[in-house]
């Protein structure tokens, strides 16, 4: 053992007295800016602390986070992939009903009821889910994550990722664009024509690109040669959808479809700056479900929202959702939408932060903090501050202005409530009548009360494990 | 003659770094010795095509978003270590010159892993008890010894780090018991003591403190004190801190002899730590205070008297002041393992003395912490620094307040008294202890003996002190044990 080798280091936290003497004597002191934590029964927080299963337990979660890949092996439709019967739509964030649903979740599960067909008007889709008869269930019970109010119904397209190493899957829908889309809440003539041009030429064309391609595209590398091109992944997808452009058009040319089509597709993706994100959020997506159900572990695996609350999950405490109400996101708004027109926070897209890029990396994209509203110094101490609410640094997940440091990666609950700060989440905006579409985009954090409420649940397994 | 080259040629997936990036871990690797050539980069076409000019093609079929390390060396050994090189060299952390850090480190282990050193490092934790568990945890996990100020930890929260830390193979010094000297630099409440060849484990701070002094005033000095926390001995923590303290200091070329320095043990730990201090190759002496042994001093001196050292006549200052016919003991002391030497030097001689950590239960005074009144009739002996009556202050070696309190109250009792304290100077404790004390002696005008724990060289300065304590009319004396039989011959005397 070290400590008797030499005059040590000193690193205190607590009353300054102690360390002013040590300064006296010229000693090497540091001293770390302690606060009573942010929430969190003494107890509780002492009984995570000592958990002797808990350093392992993270451990094996950051290696399985870590270790995860990601390979784009197939587009198929949701009815294929996922078994979705008629009648069933998958949804953003922790579990909710039509009389819970906000604005653009409400407009969202319309047009998916218009454009599969079962109602012929808005009318009848809000009679129809209002009475029940259509069936919701959360993305995140299904393998899959999506943007936004994620909704995805049977004919809509899947991306189907698969992790090389573990066989385990992913999937997500494909990205519209921006603006008034069925995601932000929106269903409109237009947006329902674009879905059906999706399901018809976008999904196809995809599928027989993807299925011909000699190597799948490896989409971790792509978000990880992203992140040191002004992208952070959730927020700023610019450059991962070029290399997406790139490295699918080849294969996408010599698909046997009109030529006009393929065009079309070229176009479509060319033109879609957040074409990516319906790739890196199945990404981040397979990693943390990789880390599920890892006994003792504090980490986060979820962050997630219906546009009414906020949900978590932690790989300690298996599916158990804990949840508080969404907080309304701060930040710029497009055209003369104001403040007063978003909706609260809303999409699995928060994945990204769970994987630990988005907000968490804002430092690696400059370019998109003053569309967020902050400063570039603001976005280099976001970062640096969720180095201490993370348990790990990802190596293949590097910040260039950082000295291509890696990204801090897994959200460590106990550490959330020691240090009082919470998760950062760069975000779009929806508007919050239902019809309208993209209000904005910026910064939102979790509710508090997400992770009190995972605090004293692991706190209880600790003691019932002991 | 030349060896034939050996060959590295590999290509790995999910890692991405820039050219220029990867053009440095060429360049640096290229440069060892026994290294004939290098080459780590993306697998495009174009490096692909300049690696297999170099001779060094991959024979798999690469892609351009795998790395390719390619290396050729004189030897095996070379090439091992240049690819170790190259793999150290993509995970090393380039650590940008880039803006200052803004961002508060919240955590010891924020703190810890903040750290550029290799060398010994500890923490040292003072937050309220209740949430000193987490930070002691961070320590114990970054692999680093930890000296846990506060009080108020609870006793299972305490074993569980201590067996943590056992594990881990670090150290644990406290909780509540405020005292270390590690390679002479002193932590929490400590003198200024020279260093030398004795190493003090001590489950009790002002008892190392005492020790300390002492043996600094006889030419002696300390290789280290480490105290283990108040309850180290008793049952529920079952001395863990201790045996891992006597085995540091056993494999510590600087000590060459232990002393054990505790309030009295419980008897099942002090046999097992009897019999581990046996096993160990250096010298194990105990001083753990117990009606049949109740003198730190004596402990001292049997010590010295092993080392062939003369014991010194221990520094003191006299006064002439008396006490009233009729007087009682009243003891006032900072430190509990001091508090505790008095009253069981005083009660073979004084009978049944009162204290809120009393020598038996029966004798106990319920103190009300938010107003303490300590003012019952007869011989007490208040420890000021129990945890009961530190919730909410500072340390009675910080912050004077109650004690002086006490003191006015005893002598506007009409109550005849002789006042027994303890003033314990050094690191962390008041700065001038005299300077209210001192008025506050006069003010009271009653006959006061103060063991005065300190040295010259502390920054409050032992001579210093004395002088005004003794100037103010009290009997001053460097040893506790000495103080309290000079109370009670004054009491003697007046009887």
């Amino acid at each position: 053992m070290r400590l008797l080798s030499g005059t040590p280091t000193v690193v205190a936290a607590g009353v300054d007295v102690f360390s002013a003497a040590l300064r006296a004597q010229g000693a090497d002191v540091h001293d770390v800016d302690w606060r009573p934590p942010g929430f969190g029964e003494p107890a509780d927080l002492a009984a995570l602390a000592l958990d002797r299963r808990r350093a392992a337990a993270n451990r094996t979660a950051v290696e399985r986070v870590m270790a995860a890949g990601s390979h784009l092996v197939d587009v198929r439709p949701a009815r294929d992939v996922l078994g979705l019967p008629d009648r069933t739509l998958l949804h953003a964030g922790p579990p909710i009903g039509w009389a819970d649903a906000s604005g653009p979740l409400r407009g969202a599960l319309i047009g998916a009821c218009l454009f599969e067909g079962w109602a012929s008007t808005v009318e009848e889709a809000e009679r129809l889910l209002a009475a029940g008869e259509i069936a919701l269930d959360p993305c995140h019970h299904h393998r899959t994550v999506g943007p936004m109010a994620g909704v995805t119904s049977p004919s809509m397209w899947m991306y189907c990722l698969e992790d090389p190493v573990t066989g385990g899957q992913a999937f997500c829908n494909l990205n519209e664009g921006l603006g008034k889309v069925l995601r932000m809440g929106a269903y409109d003539d237009e947006v329902l024509t674009r879905l059906a041009w999706m399901r018809d030429v976008l999904g196809p064309v995809l599928q027989a690109a993807v299925r011909s391609m000699a190597e799948p595209l490896d989409v971790k590398a792509v978000l990880a040669q992203m992140l040191q091109m002004g992208d952070e992944g959730h927020n700023r997808n610019r450059a991962g959808s070029l290399m997406t452009l790139r490295e699918l058009s080849p294969a996408i040319v010599e698909v046997d479809a009109p030529s006009s089509d393929v065009a079309a597709v070229l176009r479509f993706i060319g033109g879609n700056e957040h074409f990516f994100l319906n790739l890196g959020m199945p990404t981040a997506k397979l990693a943390m479900d990789a880390a599920r159900d890892v006994p003792g572990s504090t980490m986060v695996t979820v962050m997630s929202r219906n546009g009414t609350e906020f949900g978590i999950r932690t790989a300690g405490t298996g599916d158990r959702w804990f949840t508080g109400p969404a907080n309304t996101p701060v930040g710029l708004f497009l055209g003369d939408y104001g403040p007063d027109d978003a909706n609260p926070d809303i999409g699995d897209s928060a994945i990204m932060e769970t994987y630990g890029v988005g907000g968490f990396t804002m430092a690696a994209a400059p370019a998109i903090v003053r569309f967020v509203g902050g400063t570039v110094p603001d976005a280099l101490a976001t970062t640096e501050r969720m180095y201490q609410l993370t348990l790990a640094e990802n190596p293949a997940m590097q910040v260039p202005i950082l000295g291509f440091r890696g990204s801090p990666t897994g959200i460590d609950v106990l550490a959330v409530a020691r240090t009082g700060w919470l998760p950062q989440i760069n975000t779009g905006m929806a508007g919050r009548v239902a019809g309208t579409g993209q209000v904005g985009a910026g910064l939102v954090q979790p509710p508090r009360e997400c992770f009190e409420q995972a605090l004293a649940a692991l706190a209880a397994e600790t003691r019932a494990a002991a | 003659m030349t060896a034939a080259p050996v060959r590295h040629v590999s290509l790995r997936s999910g890692v991405y770094a820039d050219s220029v990036r990867l053009m440095q871990v060429s360049r640096d690797v290229g440069a060892r010795e026994g290294v004939t050539a290098v080459l780590v980069a993306m697998a495009t076409p174009l490096n692909l095509e300049l690696a297999a000019g170099m001779g060094l093609a991959p024979d798999e079929t690469a892609s351009g978003d795998q790395l390719l390390v390619a290396v050729t060396a004189e030897d095996d050994d070379a090439l091992a270590a240049a690819v170790a090189a190259v793999d150290a060299a993509l995970a090393a952390r380039e650590r940008a010159a880039g803006p200052a850090q803004t961002v508060p480190l919240r955590t010891i282990g924020a703190g810890l892993s903040a750290l550029d050193t290799d060398g010994p490092a500890l923490a040292v934790v003072s937050v309220p008890g209740p949430y000193a568990v987490a930070e002691a945890a961070d320590a114990i996990a970054a692999g680093r010894s930890v000296l846990v100020f506060s009080d108020g930890v609870p006793v299972e929260s305490e074993v569980a780090l201590k067996r943590a830390a056992h594990d881990a193979g670090v150290l644990v010094m406290g909780p509540d018991c405020g005292t270390a000297i590690v390679s002479g630099l002193a932590l929490g409440f400590a003198n200024v003591v020279r260093r030398g060849p004795v190493g003090l484990v001590a489950a009790s701070g002002t008892g190392a403190q005492q020790v300390s002094c002492l043996l600094d005033t006889a030419g002696v000095g300390v290789s280290h004190v480490l105290g283990v926390g108040g309850r180290d001995l008793s049952e529920a923590v079952g001395g863990l801190a201790t045996l891992d303290a006597l085995a540091l200091l056993d494999a510590d070329p600087a000590t060459e002899r232990v002393l054990l320095v505790s309030k009295p043990p419980a008897p099942s730990v002090a046999s097992a730590v009897a019999e581990a201090a046996a096993e160990l190759s250096v010298p194990v002496r105990s001083a753990a205070l117990s009606p049949a042994t109740p003198d730190l001093t004596a402990a001292v001196e049997g010590l010295l008297a092993e080392m062939g050292v003369a014991v010194p006549e221990w520094p003191s200052r006299t006064s002439t002041r008396t006490a009233a016919p009729g007087a009682v003991l009243k003891g006032f002391y900072a430190g509990g393992t001091l508090a505790d030497e008095a009253m069981l030097l005083a009660a073979p001689v004084l009978g049944d003395i009162r204290s809120n950590t009393p020598l038996r239960p029966e004798l106990g005074l319920v103190v009300d912490p938010s107003a303490p009144d300590l003012s019952a009739r007869g011989h007490v002996v208040v420890d000021f620094g129990d945890d009961a009556l530190t919730v909410g202050r500072a340390h009675p070696m910080i912050d004077p307040t109650l004690r002086l309190e006490a003191l006015a109250r005893v002598a506007a009792s009409g109550e005849p008294a002789v006042v027994l304290m303890d003033v314990v100077l050094g690191h962390g404790a008041d700065p001038d202890p005299a300077a209210t004390l001192a008025p506050a002696l006069r003010a009271a005008g009653l006959p006061a003996v103060v063991a005065l724990v300190g040295t010259e060289a502390d920054p409050q300065g032992w001579s210093r002190q004395a002088d005004a304590l003794a100037a103010a009319g009290a009997h001053v004396f460097a040893s506790n044990a000495q103080a309290t039989r000079h109370a009670l011959d004054l009491l003697g005397a007046a009887r």
